[in-house]
């Protein structure tokens, strides 16, 4: 294989294991696939679990959704899908090879992504406010007229499921950011072009991927059985 | 690892001297490298599980709980349970065989993401610290399958510790097979299509498919568990309103096509030793690969099946009693196959071999109980008995085991470069064959008896059964000794191997012994369908 | 060491012989495979054995051999099916003029009770000849009652109510385990059926003399916990009279309809405000979960059911008093054997 590496083209981005950038990118983008794929069966494990026990308990689901804001929520949902707008550009930037564009728009990104983790946190802050924080002892409290006492106990499920699957849909956005620090750090040394910009396009999979699942989450916690008015 | 030669043979650069110092090692990205590593812990658990069966089947020479204490004896059939399946069974294949395997099989130069797969095993000694320091601060008493309200609630010791080392192991499973079925889409050399793909190959390819797709299942449904315990909120506790049937569904879900991760990668050693063995294409390529992915696919359907007695809809029951009876046919295809490859063949009985021949037929009675425990009525009374106990070690330890063991003889060669002494290997492969069965079959016969199983103390009408089965573990025991012993011995004074001592088809036989960092000299061009004994002259040893 | 050797259990009830019938064909059929294969494995590696240096032509495969050995096997595996899923279903419902007992699994025992209010632990008393029907509930984890003499086995999962049946036949004294692990002494969780003829059985009932039958013992909880100063026989209490209430169908405030069997009745006790019945206001009733065991609330349903029976000739009940007295259509029945889920 020396042999040939000294006669043909050889990238200096081009990992030994592979025969060609084709096969690079090819091979990173179906990685990245098949690892959304376990994503999907992960977040899948525990909407799978949400399922059971919404349809086991659907008046009592219905009575916390009054305590989700989907003001929050939907501001969230905006942030996270303009996100994936400048996400999208960011990929063609790169793929162009506009060094300036693809960094306005990573930075864009990474706004909006901690734009939703601050949302999220303000949010977060309500239910401990509210007392509607299950985990924690003495942040938890079931009652006034929203609350029906009869569901005390589900309501604590329901709200355990909520901090789980938003916890960890918020860990997800985390690593998102960090991935995009590193993908900021290496578009201003001018390492994408348009014949390198695998690790673009996969971080682009991943940041698309995680606002998916908002896309299901909004919806799932805040909407169906909200019976509050929003104003 | 390799040590200087005394023969009169000139050293070739391979993978294993290409460099030295223990840095070399735990930072290489070579995916030979990283499958020896994973051979060398995965033996450490499959040694340190091995010790906790010893010590159960020594408790249970007696009806009484005489040894232990019963809470010690719950703990030592959990870490049994733990530490083999998830610390050894299930990355036991794919991760050694395979990961040094299928990229020389289909003629690549390393797996698609060499980082990663290092990670991989990182993170599996992660998992596997967690899961040795539940052990050390006092052990779990769960069983293996940790179930709720037990483990949520009533179990006083190490759950979470246990159940976390269980998460992150989880998460190497899932790379290992990320890695795998990126490689084999991507990186096949020219000519290598699907249908020239080794069977080895295949099975792993499915494999992977369950791991990517069912293990992060089970990592959530183990987080949950940790938050309920942690927490207690009440999502398994049904005095406030949560359901512990659904930990089980959650779980199976998982754990039943686990089950196939840890049995298809060995039908696909099978198929590579009979094969060899009867130096003769395969028969029925086409069925065998594509029952792996038919194993692979009606696996995630039948998990209700540990389930019949849990008081699940009598309709769902016969769904999953149905369905069962369909994944057993994939397998009976497999064996059918095996047998008729073996038809007018050239039958050579070396040390893989008789394991091969051990694997068909201890898998096929694995294979035929597990019916029995599909069928409705038949589970009721058989389900949490000895029965079920012996089914599955007739699968794992007869089944993947035996099939761990005929490719560590069968490679051995290929990845050490040494031969080690075949009489020791075939008496070896007797002694196991014999002392599994003598363990295991009695148990059949407690099963049916009514024996249930995980107890601690039991009925003295059973103990004519219990100690035969002590005894075959003690020969079954030594016949795994014997092997660690002579292979170890083969290191320094083995004969050098040769490319291909067996007169192998397969590109892995296409390289030197061990072979180099990136295995081939040039990309290998395939013009050739697997196992294409007869379209070649070979030079054969012996 | 005790050297007996037994190699088959004692069959005593009708389902343990349709087990082992079951049982002995799965095995023939087993043994009859394992030596087909074994067989033509042990002729094919000493006639093909390697002589030389040949090299044989390959066979590359011949698809009627596959079919014919995926659809035989197939065929065969549905007869396990089809009989095995008839035992199952012809199993799965008590029937009517079954004889009522309940045990409550926990932490390493099982306790029994029968409706004369006889009271056990670790041990069963039934007779021969007359079918026997098992609530079970558990007071903590998943806990597992086999009898292996009577070929069942069902999981008691807490916070639901598990039932299982069986017909004795055959005098004798037989194994009760646990079979599903439950902790520490989960092997110590063990006891005996006895099998009695039914003369013996009476005599047995007789010499165990007890506080009042379980109804009359339900009644005094029911007066101690304070249930009938609002649940009180005139229909002016707070709460709803129960007469006639078991086994009808309640009219429920979220406008579903619930039949009132074991499983209902339970729920009411510890977490009332789940199901409302219509007329009546939630949060009126406190919860009396941890104030009563498992046991506690067994007397209060068969105190309820008492009521039922006796005192409401008139009330829709007798409709839906089907097999097993639990008041569900055969059709829910067979949709949840065990009477006690969702």
């Amino acid at each position: 294989m020396a042999d040939h590496a000294v006669t043909t083209d050889h990238p200096p981005q081009l990992r030994h294991h592979f025969d060609d950038m084709h096969q690079q990118f090819d091979s990173a983008t179906f990685g990245m696939w098949v690892f959304l794929l376990t994503e999907i069966m992960f977040f899948g494990g525990m909407f799978g679990a949400y399922t059971v026990y919404r349809s086991m308990y659907p008046d009592a689901f219905a009575a916390t959704s009054n305590f989700m804001n989907p003001a929050f929520g939907a501001a969230n949902t905006a942030v996270l899908i303009v996100s994936s707008l400048t996400m999208a550009l960011a990929v063609r930037a790169a793929h162009l090879g506009q060094q300036k564009v693809l960094q306005i728009m990573l930075v864009l990104t990474m706004i909006f992504g901690t734009a939703f983790l601050v949302i999220k946190g303000f949010e977060y802050h309500e239910h401990w406010e509210q007392m509607k924080v299950p985990l924690i002892a003495g942040h938890w409290s079931w009652d006034g007229p929203l609350a029906p006492p009869q569901y005390a106990h589900q309501a604590q499920i329901l709200f355990c499921f909520y901090f789980f699957m938003t916890g960890f849909h918020a860990i997800h956005m985390v690593v998102g950011l960090g991935i995009m620090t590193t993908i900021l750090l290496m578009a201003r040394k001018g390492s994408f072009g348009p014949t390198y910009y695998t690790p673009v396009e996969v971080s682009g999979l991943y940041w698309h991927f995680v606002d998916i699942v908002w896309i299901f989450l909004f919806p799932l916690l805040y909407l169906i059985g909200h019976t509050k008015n929003l104003i | 690892m390799s040590t200087a030669l005394q023969e009169p043979q000139t050293e070739t650069v391979n993978y294993l001297n290409a460099e030295y110092g223990w840095k070399s090692w735990l930072f290489t990205t070579d995916h030979k490298r990283i499958a020896v590593l994973y051979l060398i812990s995965i033996s450490v658990m499959f040694a340190l599980g091995g010790v906790f069966a010893g010590l159960i089947r020594t408790e249970l020479l007696t009806p009484e709980g005489d040894l232990f204490n019963s809470d010690t004896y719950n703990k030592v059939f959990t870490m049994h349970g733990v530490v083999m399946i998830f610390f050894f069974l299930i990355p036991s294949i794919p991760a050694t065989f395979g990961n040094f395997l299928v990229p020389m099989m289909i003629g690549a130069k390393d797996l698609a993401f060499p980082r990663i797969n290092l990670l991989s095993w990182y993170i599996y000694i992660a998992g596997a610290l967690f899961a040795l320091a539940a052990i050390v601060m006092g052990g779990v008493d769960t069983g293996w399958t940790f179930y709720t309200p037990f483990s949520t609630t009533y179990s006083n010791t190490f759950v979470i510790t246990a159940a976390v080392g269980v998460f992150i192991a989880g998460f190497s499973s899932i790379l290992t097979g990320l890695n795998f079925i990126v490689t084999v889409h991507k990186m096949r050399a020219p000519g290598m299509t699907w249908g020239r793909l080794p069977l080895f190959v295949w099975a792993n390819y499915a494999t992977a498919l369950i791991q990517v797709l069912g293990t992060p299942v089970v990592a959530i449904t183990l987080a949950l568990v940790g938050l309920e315990r942690a927490f207690h909120i009440g999502i398994f506790d049904p005095a406030i309103g949560g359901d512990p049937i659904l930990f089980q569904h959650m779980f199976w879900f998982y754990s039943h096509p686990a089950v196939y991760i840890m049995i298809l990668p060995g039908m696909g050693v099978i198929s590579e030793l009979v094969t060899c063995f009867s130096r003769k294409g395969v028969f029925g390529y086409s069925f065998i690969a594509g029952s792996s992915l038919g194993i692979a696919i009606i696996g995630f359907l039948v998990w209700g099946h540990h389930m019949f007695v849990t008081g699940m809809s009598m309709y769902a029951g016969l769904y999953f009693s149905l369905l069962t009876m369909f994944v057993a046919v994939p397998s009976a295809i497999k064996v059918f196959n095996w047998t008729a490859t073996m038809f007018r063949g050239s039958i050579s009985y070396e040390t893989p071999m008789l394991y091969a021949f051990g694997f068909i037929g201890l898998f096929t009675i694995g294979g035929l109980t597990g019916l029995f425990l599909g069928t409705l009525g038949m589970d009721v009374h058989l389900t949490d008995t000895y029965f079920v106990v012996a089914h599955f070690h007739y699968v794992m330890v007869g089944g993947m085991v035996l099939a761990y063991m005929g490719a560590l003889h069968f490679w051995w060669p290929k990845i050490t470069g040494r031969l080690y002494p075949d009489g020791w290997g075939k008496f070896s492969a007797l002694l196991v064959f014999v002392g599994f069965n003598l363990t295991f079959f009695p148990q059949f016969i407690l099963g049916y008896m009514g024996q249930p199983r995980r107890y601690h103390a039991y009925a003295p009408e059973f103990q004519v059964l219990n100690v035969m089965s002590t005894a075959g573990a003690s020969v079954l025991g030594v016949g795994f000794l014997i092997p660690l012993i002579y292979l170890l011995w083969s290191l320094r004074y083995g004969k050098p191997a040769g490319n291909n001592p067996w007169g192998a088809k397969g590109l892995e036989w296409t390289t030197q012994s061990p072979p180099t960092t990136f295995n081939f000299d040039e990309t290998p061009i395939v013009t050739e369908e697997a196992y294409a004994y007869a379209k070649h002259e070979e030079t054969h040893v012996g | 060491m005790s050297m007996q050797l037994p190699l088959w259990p004692e069959a005593a009830s009708d389902i343990a012989v349709d087990i082992d019938h079951l049982y002995i064909y799965l095995s023939l059929v087993s043994v009859v495979m394992s030596i087909l294969i074994f067989g033509v494995i042990f002729i094919f590696a000493i006639k093909y054995r390697r002589r030389g240096d040949e090299v044989p032509e390959p066979i590359h495969g011949s698809l009627r051999l596959e079919i014919t050995w995926s659809i035989i096997p197939f065929l065969v595996m549905l007869t396990f099916f089809w009989w095995g899923a008839k035992i199952y279903f012809q199993n799965a419902v008590p029937p009517p003029n079954s004889m009522d007992v309940y045990s409550v699994g926990k932490q390493w025992m099982w306790k029994v009770q029968y409706p004369g209010g006889q009271r056990e632990i670790n041990e069963l008393h039934v007779p021969i000849g007359r079918p026997v029907k098992i609530t079970l509930a558990s007071e903590d984890v998943i806990h597992s009652f086999f009898i292996p003499a009577l070929r069942i086995k069902h999981d008691v999962v807490p916070g639901h109510y598990d039932i299982m049946w069986f017909n004795a036949t055959k005098p004798g004294r037989y194994h009760l385990f646990c079979a599903e692990y439950c902790g520490t002494e989960h092997s110590g969780m063990v006891g005996w059926v006895t099998i009695m003829e039914p003369a013996d059985y009476e005599n047995w009932l007789a010499g165990n003399g007890s506080s009042g039958t379980m109804a009359q013992q339900g009644e005094r909880l029911f007066e101690q916990l304070g249930c009938s100063s609002c649940h009180t026989q005139d229909r002016q209490g707070r709460g709803p009279s129960l007469r006639g209430v078991y086994g009808s169908r309640m009219q429920l405030s979220s406008g579903q309809t619930v039949v009132a069997d074991d499983a209902f009745i339970r729920e009411s006790i510890l977490n009332p405000n789940a199901k409302v019945v219509t007329g009546y206001k939630p949060n009126v009733m406190p919860s009396f979960q941890g104030q009563i065991s498992e046991e506690g609330i067994l007397q209060l349903v068969v105190y309820i059911k008492s009521l039922g029976t006796t005192n409401a000739p008139g009330a829709p009940t007798a409709a839906l008093q089907l097999p097993g007295a639990t008041g569900r259509t055969t059709a829910a029945l067979l949709a949840h054997p065990d009477g006690g889920k969702q």
